[in-house]
């Protein structure tokens, strides 16, 4: 298959991907492949590997063992191919704060060598799209975090890379701003931008066209997040209001029928075999144990149902 | 290599040195500052050195003797004691560096045989300036003593037994008026060059590693080599900027002859500014705190430019094995050359080896510094 064959058919791919440090293993043989135009989102714990991954795919970390192939070069062998045809966002917010907006996108536009006669209309859409017009001279230090966080996308993509991989890009930003950049990335995305993004909010992962679910650095699952929910979770999801709680979970898994029991802030998750059975078997169940029920309903799954049930104890953060 | 990302990265150094209020001061008050310090500061002269007088006889001939002490232009009476407990003090308390006294029969044995003693006293806690003060002394009880004795002879009518004394002419070239200013100006060029260099370019890699830019950075197609260029760009300006500075205050406000050529000063300041920023720049790729770096950097540059280069302190009058470090420490030939260039006037051709030299070692550093930025996070 040629470069370009690939890259059409899938820009990013990686195959057994594995990185120790030391003894540990932070990415344990991990394969995928993205499509062109794909958003597909990293879903998982602190320390799970994504940006270990992410940063192998981007030439910045070199493999143990394992291949990955992005936009066509190999990332062992061509890293600076590979660098040319991505955009990065760090986890940890990485322009210069002692320069103003324009420099810094004057500085990557550089790097890029973004050509002279349209760097200046690239410089006016990334300034549009983080919502800086009017702001071109100020500091970036000076700056709130949600347009740091749209400066820093409008610098990877100043040199219009096809593919772009995104680090926790939204952590510590407030939820409206979080909106407005995924909206960005599903503009970019229409435009056939491939997208390869990790988060720990559970709620984005419903942005994406597929979650990549990672824990201590496997690949527990990959598919779109309707997909993952039939398939994955194997029953039906009830919720549970009732007091006292701890009685209850202690209780449940005794019971027939109930496969799972999660503990949801003041709720209780059940997965159970057959959800009418158990809206009326399970409140009886509870009052015996001297537990008050006061809900129980059927619900549909979330992301983060679906990650406790595959992963189990090592839970990412809801929002 | 492509020019475009080394302009971007070298605008973007420059507008953070401009910003950033300390990497200012190093690279535009600092030379100035040096200028002023050492200009004034330091002086190895010794002239009106205060002198204590005892004179135990009082005649003729011992006050024709310490007249003569009074005429020098190295040294001042400052005061004439009346026994040796207040030389003493006068010593310790360092009112005066240099005691000398006369004895009582000072005279008596001039007549009877021709030889006297007088008796000097120095402080020698400085001890460079107490062998100096002692050899000018000899020098003026010498001068002194022939003409005694050719007095002696004449007057006794007896045969003149002339005894021509060797009579040295000295002529003092490169340096006539013997300043010690138009010594340690042009070595202080090399200081502020070490200082800039290793100061300033020594935070460079450690400040994006500190400020997490540098994985950003790492992830754009950039190379080492384009980076490196960069990044020394600026500093390499501020450089030849602050050695235009110092050639052009060191002459101007200090008087400095410069008899060189300014292509010549112009190609040793870039190969020594090589040497010193690459050095800088591969501590700080080394390592990866901003203070670490930065004393290493001082370390390897100021303080071998500051000891043995020879800048303030004569090379030839350190121990042997000292001298032989001497070879090893780059800014020797930078300063041998800086000193020619002022006051000798060397052309290219007599800075030669001194040029071959910078120019191995910038080669060398150059070399190391290039190879020694990966980009990777590992």
């Amino acid at each position: 298959m040629s470069p370009d064959a690939a890259q059409q058919d899938a820009p990013i791919t990686a195959e057994n991907l594995v990185k120790r440090f030391g003894e540990f293993t932070a990415v344990d043989h991990v394969s995928f492949r993205i499509a062109r135009g794909e958003i597909v989102g990293f879903l998982g714990p602190n320390g799970a590997g994504k940006s270990t991954t992410i940063r192998m795919l981007c030439g910045l970390l070199r493999p143990t063992e394992g291949r990955a192939n992005v936009a066509g070069f190999d990332i062992i062998r061509e890293p600076e191919k590979v660098r040319e045809h991505i955009g990065y966002m760090s986890q940890k917010f990485s322009l210069y704060g002692d320069l103003t907006v324009s420099e810094n996108l004057r500085f990557f536009g550089g790097l890029y060598r973004v050509a002279r006669d349209v760097l200046p209309e690239r410089m006016r859409f990334a300034v549009e799209m983080a919502g800086l017009a009017g702001r071109e001279d100020a500091l970036v230090a000076s700056l709130a975090g949600g347009w740091k966080q749209r400066l820093a996308l409008g610098c990877a993509i100043l040199h219009r890379p096809p593919i772009l991989f995104l680090d926790e890009p939204t952590s510590g930003v407030d939820p409206e701003s979080r909106r407005r950049f995924w909206d960005l990335i599903h503009t970019l995305s229409d435009d056939g931008v491939t997208v390869l993004v990790s988060t720990h909010y559970m709620d984005e992962a419903e942005y994406c066209n597929r979650i990549a679910l990672i824990d201590r650095g496997k690949l527990v699952a990959l598919d779109s997040p309707g997909a993952l929910k039939q398939r994955s979770l194997g029953g039906y999801l009830l919720l549970i209001e009732c007091e006292p709680i701890g009685v209850a979970i202690a209780a449940l898994p005794k019971a027939p029928g109930v496969r799972e029991v999660a503990a949801f802030g003041n709720a209780l998750h059940v997965l159970v075999e057959d959800a009418d059975a158990a809206i009326k078997d399970l409140p009886p169940l509870l009052s015996g144990q001297g537990v008050k029920t006061t809900r129980i309903e059927r619900i549909k799954p979330t992301i983060e149902d679906i990650f406790v049930r595959l992963v189990g104890g090592a839970k990412p953060e809801s929002p | 290599m492509k020019l475009v990302r080394i302009k971007a990265m070298a605008v973007k150094e420059a507008l953070q040195i401009w910003r950033d209020p300390f990497s200012l001061l190093i690279a535009l008050l600092m030379p100035l500052m040096q200028m002023l310090l050492l200009g004034y500061g330091v002086s190895l002269d010794i002239k009106h050195l205060p002198v204590c007088v005892y004179d135990r006889e009082s005649s003729q001939n011992s006050q024709a003797l310490l007249k003569n002490f009074q005429a020098s232009a190295y040294f001042e009476i400052v005061q004439v004691a009346k026994g040796y407990g207040e030389i003493t003090t006068s010593l310790d308390r360092g009112t005066c560096v240099l005691a000398i006294v006369v004895p009582p029969d000072f005279t008596e044995r001039l007549a009877d045989s021709g030889v006297t003693n007088v008796q000097a006293i120095v402080d020698a806690t400085d001890t460079n300036t107490a062998n100096i003060a002692m050899g000018y002394a000899q020098a003026v009880v010498g001068s002194y003593s022939t003409a005694a004795q050719i007095e002696a002879t004449d007057a006794q009518g007896r045969p003149l037994q002339f005894i021509a004394p060797l009579d040295v002419e000295s002529r003092v070239w490169f340096n006539e008026d013997l300043s010690s200013r138009n010594f340690i100006i042009p070595g202080i060029i090399a200081l502020i060059m070490a200082l800039v260099g290793a100061q300033l370019t020594s935070l460079t890699i450690s400040r994006e590693w500190e400020r997490g830019t540098m994985e950003l950075l790492v992830s754009t197609p950039v190379s080492p080599m384009e980076v490196m260029l960069g990044k020394l760009a600026p500093y390499f300006l501020i450089g030849q900027l602050d050695a235009a500075f110092c050639l052009v205050f060191g002459v101007f406000w200090f008087g400095v002859p410069f008899r060189g050529s300014i292509a010549t000063l112009f190609l040793a300041t870039s190969l020594f500014l090589v040497v010193v920023l690459g050095i800088g720049y591969f501590i700080s790729v080394k390592i990866k705190s901003q203070v670490g770096a930065a004393q290493i950097g001082l370390l390897l540059t100021l303080l071998p430019t500051t000891l043995l280069s020879g800048y303030a302190f004569p090379i030839d009058q350190m121990p042997p094995p000292v001298q032989a470090v001497t070879y090893l420490v780059f800014a020797r030939y930078y300063v041998t050359a800086l000193k020619a260039l002022f006051l000798k006037g060397s052309g290219i051709v007599e800075l030669a080896p001194q040029l071959l030299a910078m120019a191995v070692y910038a080669a060398a550093i150059a070399f190391l510094a290039a190879r020694a930025f990966r980009k990777n996070l590992d």
